[in-house]
C-alpha cells in the first residue's frame, strides 16, 4: 500500500487495520506524533492527511492509501513552520510540549484555510486540541502573531 | 519591569516544538521488554489465589515475591505495596505485572490471567470511614468565650470533587539493569524520592540505583509520588527479567489507576459579633483513597489554609485524612489548599449574604495584614497587597459596578453573576520540612572550558524551571546562555535539591544557585575547573514551626491571589458561558513574565473546570466510570476564552530577586470565585463542586416548581 509520508512515497507492507498513529511512531519512527489518549479526543497525534488536520489514532491504514500525510518531522522543515516557530517563542506558548506538535499543525490548517483569521476562529480550529498547561491564551496570541508575520506565507 | 523578568527564548523550546524532544515513551523499544500490570477489580477482598497460564518463553510474572528488597514503596509512611499482599484494597491496585517482548503477547496474557478474590467488606465514602490515617488539631485565642458573646452562628458544610490532573503526557518508566545497578528513566518531578523508593524495592545500595527524567510532559502534582510506585513496579521487574523493561500507561490506567485530588467535606461553624467574624470552629474531612501516600501533607497544608487570608483571632481546626477502598489520593496543584480555600471563602460570601452586606466588602474587613498572626500563631512577616490586588481586578472586570447590577433580580433567558476570590499559597514546603527533611543542595560546575553547569534534581515538566535557572545563573555571571549547561537531571550527576514540589524550585533552589554564581563570579578563574556548592538555610526572621502543635510560621511568605469570574447561564439549557476570568497574582519579582503568566492563566483554567466540568465519578463498587477524555471533560480553547492575568509584584527579599513560589497559586481559589458568579446568576446557594450543567438544571426546575 503507497502513501507520500512527509514528501516521500513510502510502501507499507504491514496490517490495514494498524492504527496510522502506531505506524507512524513504531514503523516510521515519528515520535513527534504523540499519543494522548487513543480515542479522538486530545489531538495529540494530530497529523495534516490530504490538507486536513486528523486525529491519527482514529484513522487505520487501509484509509490512508493514495493520501499525502504530514507530520510534524516534515512540516518543521518548512518555511511556514519557521514563521509559526518564532511566533510560538515569542510568547511561550511552549509549557510541557506535549500537545504542541499537533497544535502546531493545527496552526497550518487555521492559516492555510483562512491566512487572517479571528480569534474565535483560532479558538474553533485549535478546540480539538487539549492543552492542559496553558489556557490557551498563548497559543491563540502565537497563531494570530504568525498571521502578521507570516503575511502572504498562507 | 525589572530586566530579570523580561521574556526570553525558553531553552527548551526548539525540540519541543518542532517534535525532537524525548518523552519516555519516545524511546525505541528495541531490546526493550514491555510491561502491563495486572490491577484489581475488586474494592477490597482477599487475595486467594492468581491463576497464571503456562507462558511462552521470553514472558515472565513479577510479583511481590519478586521483590528483591522491601515490598513497599517508600513514599511518607511507606504502607503502598509494590505488588498486592495478601489483599487488595481497591480497583486498580496492582497485583502484579506481565512482561515480554511483544505488546500485544504481553497484553492477552495479562487479560487470560484469573485472579480469585474474597470479596471483603469495602468502604467506598468517606463519611462512613472508621481508618483515620491523620489526624490534626489545632487553634489559638478562646473559641467557646467566642461563641458565647457572638451575635450570631452560621453552620455549614461544603464538598469538593475529585480532580484528576490530566497531564497530556500519561505516565511511564524505563527501568535498564546494567553492570550490577539499574538505571531508571521516565517521565517524573521526584528524581531522588524515585531514588530512595527504588532502592528500597531492589534492596540496593544507593550508588546501584540511577535515576533520570525524561522530557516530561505535565505532572501539576500527579508526577510527585506515583512515578516511586511505577518505577519501583518497573524496576524489580527488570531485576528479574535481567532486561530493560518499559511500562508506559494508556490513558485508562493513567485515569483509572493514579492519584487525584483529595474529595473533601467540611464543616464551618462561624460566630459573628457587631458584623465581624469573631471564631471559625473548622473540621475537614480528606478521602485519602486506600494507601496514606502524601496525605499527611497535603491535609496539613489544608487545615493550615482553612480560615484563608482572614484574620480570625478565635480558631478551632480539626482535620483528619480518612481510609477508603479507592485509588489514593495524591498531590495536584494547590496540594489540599483549593478544597478549604473553596470552603472559606464559600462560607464568607454565605455569612455576608445573611448579614446583608456585599460579600467584597464583608471580606475586605477581615484581611490580614502585616505582622498579624496567621492561622498557626506565625506571622505575616510582609505586606499583604490584597485590597490593591483587588482594586486591579475590580478596575480590569469592572467588578463592583456588575457585581451591583447582576445582585438585582433577573428573569430573562439570559442571566448572569460576577463573584471574587482572595486566596494564598504559602511557598515552599509546610512547616519545618526545608530545614528536617529536604535540606537542599545545589550545585554550580565550571569546566576548564568556562562553561557552566548547573547541577541540581529540579525537573521541567512545562512550567519552565530549565529557562528561569538558566536566567539566573546567567544574569548572576553575566554570561550568556550558550556558555550555560543545564539539562534534566540525572541523579548521578546532580545533589539532592529535593523535590519539584510545592512551588519551591525557583524561590528556594534558584537562590542557592543565585547565591553559588554570585560566590563563583568572585573567585572566577579562568582556565580552572572550580565547583560551588550551596545548602538551604532557614531564613532568621521565622517563627519555629512544631507540627505537634500546629503552632509558628507554616510558610516564610506567602503569594498572593484575586480572582474573579463572571458568567452568563442559558436557563433553558443549564450550560454556563464563562464571560470571564481574571486575575491578580503576587508571585513576587517574575523570574520570566511571559512563563508567569502563562503558569496563571494555566491555573485559572484548571480552576474553573475543577468549579465546573471536572468529576471522577465511581459506581456502587467502586469503579472509576469515567476513566477517559470523552467521559471526563477538561475546558478547551472554546471553553475559557477571556483569561486575564495580571501581575503585582511584591518582593521577597529572602528569593532569588524577591521571586517567590508561583506555580500553584493561581488555582486555588478559582472555584469560589465561579460559585459565587452562579449562585449570583441563577438565586440560589451553592455548598459543593462542581457545579455542573445538570446540577444548574436541577436548580432551575426547583425555582420552575415553587
Amino acid at each position: 500500500m503507497i502513501f507520500t509520508l512527509n514528501g516521500k512515497e513510502v510502501d507499507y507492507k504491514g496490517s490495514l487495520n494498524a492504527r496510522l498513529l502506531d505506524v507512524l511512531r513504531d514503523e516510521y519512527r515519528l515520535t513527534g506524533v504523540k499519543c494522548g489518549c487513543k480515542e479522538g479526543e486530545c489531538g495529540s497525534c494530530s497529523v495534516i492527511m490530504d490538507g486536513l488536520l486528523i486525529n491519527s489514532c482514529m484513522v487505520a491504514l487501509g484509509r490512508a492509501e493514495g493520501s499525502t500525510i504530514v507530520t510534524i518531522e516534515g512540516y518543521s522543515g518548512m518555511k511556514r513552520f519557521a514563521v509559526l516557530e518564532k511566533a510560538y517563542a515569542s510568547v511561550s506558548a511552549v509549557q510541557c510540549g506535549f500537545c504542541i506538535p499537533g497544535m502546531i499543525l493545527a496552526s497550518e490548517c487555521i492559516l492555510a484555510k483562512n491566512p487572517h483569521p479571528t480569534e474565535d476562529e483560532i479558538r474553533l480550529g485549535i478546540s480539538g486540541n487539549l492543552c492542559r498547561c496553558t489556557g490557551y491564551n498563548s497559543i491563540v496570541n502565537a497563531i494570530r502573531i504568525a498571521a502578521e508575520e507570516g503575511d502572504g506565507l498562507w | 519591569m525589572d530586566t530579570i523578568s523580561k521574556s526570553v527564548i525558553k531553552i527548551d523550546h526548539t525540540p519541543k516544538v518542532s517534535g525532537t524532544a524525548m518523552y519516555v515513551a519516545d524511546y525505541s523499544t528495541e531490546g526493550v521488554l514491555f510491561g502491563k500490570l495486572l490491577y484489581s477489580t475488586k474494592a477490597r477482598a482477599r487475595l486467594v489465589d492468581v491463576k497464571v497460564p503456562v507462558l511462552p518463553d521470553g514472558y515472565l510474572v513479577v510479583d511481590k515475591n519478586d521483590v528483591p528488597g522491601e515490598n513497599q514503596v517508600h513514599i511518607v509512611l511507606d504502607d503502598t505495596p509494590v505488588f498486592a499482599c495478601e489483599t487488595v484494597e481497591y480497583i486498580g491496585e496492582p497485583i502484579l505485572m506481565v512482561v515480554g517482548p511483544d505488546e500485544k503477547q504481553v497484553l492477552a496474557i495479562t487479560n487470560s490471567i484469573e485472579v480469585i478474590y474474597e470479596d471483603l467488606p469495602a468502604v467506598l465514602n468517606m463519611r462512613d470511614s472508621d481508618v483515620v490515617f491523620f489526624n490534626y488539631e489545632y487553634g489559638k485565642g478562646d473559641i467557646e468565650k467566642a461563641f458565647a458573646d457572638s451575635d450570631n452562628i452560621y453552620e455549614e458544610e461544603f464538598r469538593t470533587g475529585r480532580q484528576e490532573q490530566v497531564y497530556l503526557e500519561t505516565q511511564g518508566m524505563i527501568a535498564e539493569p546494567h553492570d550490577g545497578r539499574m538505571t531508571v528513566h521516565g517521565s517524573m518531578q521526584c528524581p531522588y524520592y524515585i531514588h530512595r523508593a527504588v532502592a528500597k524495592a531492589l534492596g540496593y545500595e544507593p550508588g546501584r540505583v540511577q535515576i533520570i527524567q525524561d522530557v516530561t510532559g505535565g505532572a501539576f502534582g500527579g508526577k510527585e509520588a506515583f512515578p516511586s510506585i511505577l518505577a519501583a513496579q518497573t524496576a524489580v521487574a527488570a531485576h528479574k527479567a535481567g532486561k530493560p523493561v518499559r511500562v508506559v500507561f494508556d490513558r485508562q490506567e493513567d485515569m483509572e489507576f493514579t492519584s487525584k485530588r483529595h474529595p473533601s467535606l467540611c464543616h464551618y461553624k462561624v460566630a459573628v459579633k457587631d458584623g465581624k467574624v469573631t471564631a471559625m470552629d473548622i473540621d475537614v474531612i480528606y478521602d485519602a483513597g486506600a494507601y496514606t501516600t502524601l496525605s499527611a501533607v497535603v491535609l496539613q497544608r489544608g487545615i493550615i489554609c482553612s480560615s484563608g487570608v482572614y484574620n480570625i483571632e478565635n480558631l478551632k481546626v480539626h482535620g483528619r485524612a480518612v481510609k477508603t477502598n479507592t485509588v489514593p489520593s495524591g498531590a495536584f496543584r494547590g496540594f489540599g489548599g483549593p478544597q478549604t480555600f473553596f470552603a472559606v471563602e464559600m462560607m464568607m460570601e454565605h455569612v455576608a449574604g445573611r448579614l446583608g452586606i456585599d460579600s467584597l466588602t464583608f471580606k475586605e474587613k477581615h484581611i490580614a495584614r502585616e505582622g498579624d498572626s496567621t492561622s498557626t500563631s506565625g506571622m505575616y512577616h510582609f505586606p499583604v497587597p490584597l485590597p490593591d490586588m483587588i482594586n486591579e481586578v475590580d478596575k480590569t472586570c469592572d467588578f463592583r459596578r456588575k457585581y451591583k447590577e447582576y445582585s438585582k433580580p433577573q428573569t430573562g433567558r439570559y442571566r448572569r453573576g460576577i463573584g471574587i476570590s482572595l486566596y494564598f499559597h504559602g511557598a515552599g514546603f509546610t512547616g519545618s520540612g526545608e530545614r528536617d527533611y529536604i535540606k537542599a543542595v545545589a550545585k554550580i560546575h565550571k569546566t576548564s572550558d568556562g562553561i557552566v553547569h548547573v547541577l541540581t534534581a529540579n525537573t521541567d515538566m512545562g512550567q519552565g524551571l530549565l529557562t528561569t535557572f538558566t536566567k539566573i545563573v546567567a544574569k548572576e555571571l553575566d554570561l550568556p546562555f550558550d556558555r550555560i549547561i543545564i539539562e534534566n537531571p540525572d541523579t548521578d550527576l546532580v545533589p539532592d535539591s529535593g523535590p519539584t514540589v510545592a512551588s519551591r524550585s525557583l524561590m528556594i533552589v534558584g537562590e542557592l544557585l543565585r547565591r553559588a554564581s554570585a560566590e563563583l563570579r568572585a573567585i572566577w578563574k579562568d582556565g580552572e575547573d572550580q565547583i560551588i556548592e550551596e545548602h538551604f538555610q532557614e531564613p532568621d526572621f521565622l517563627i519555629p514551626f512544631t507540627i505537634e502543635n500546629f503552632h509558628g510560621d507554616a510558610y516564610p511568605t506567602y503569594a498572593w491571589a484575586v480572582a474573579a469570574v463572571e458568567l452568563e447561564i442559558d436557563t433553558l439549557t443549564g450550560l454556563a458561558n464563562v464571560l470571564g476570568t481574571y486575575g491578580s497574582f503576587d508571585v513576587g519579582t517574575p523570574i520570566d513574565m511571559n512563563i508567569v503568566v502563562g503558569q496563571m492563566e494555566g491555573g485559572l483554567m484548571q480552576g474553573v473546570g475543577y468549579a465546573s466540568m471536572e468529576q471522577i465519578a465511581a459506581d456502587s463498587k467502586g469503579r472509576i466510570r469515567n476513566n477517559n477524555l470523552s467521559d471526563y471533560i477538561i475546558p478547551t480553547s472554546m471553553d475559557v476564552t477571556n483569561l486575564v492575568a495580571l501581575i503585582h509584584v511584591e518582593k521577597y527579599p529572602q528569593g532569588p530577586y524577591g521571586a517567590k513560589g508561583a506555580g500553584e497559586l493561581s488555582v486555588v481559589g478559582v472555584p469560589a470565585a465561579y460559585i459565587e458568579a452562579m449562585e449570583m446568576a441563577i438565586g440560589t446557594r451553592i455548598n459543593h463542586i462542581p457545579f455542573s450543567a445538570e446540577d444548574t438544571m436541577k436548580v432551575l426546575q426547583e425555582v420552575q416548581r415553587k
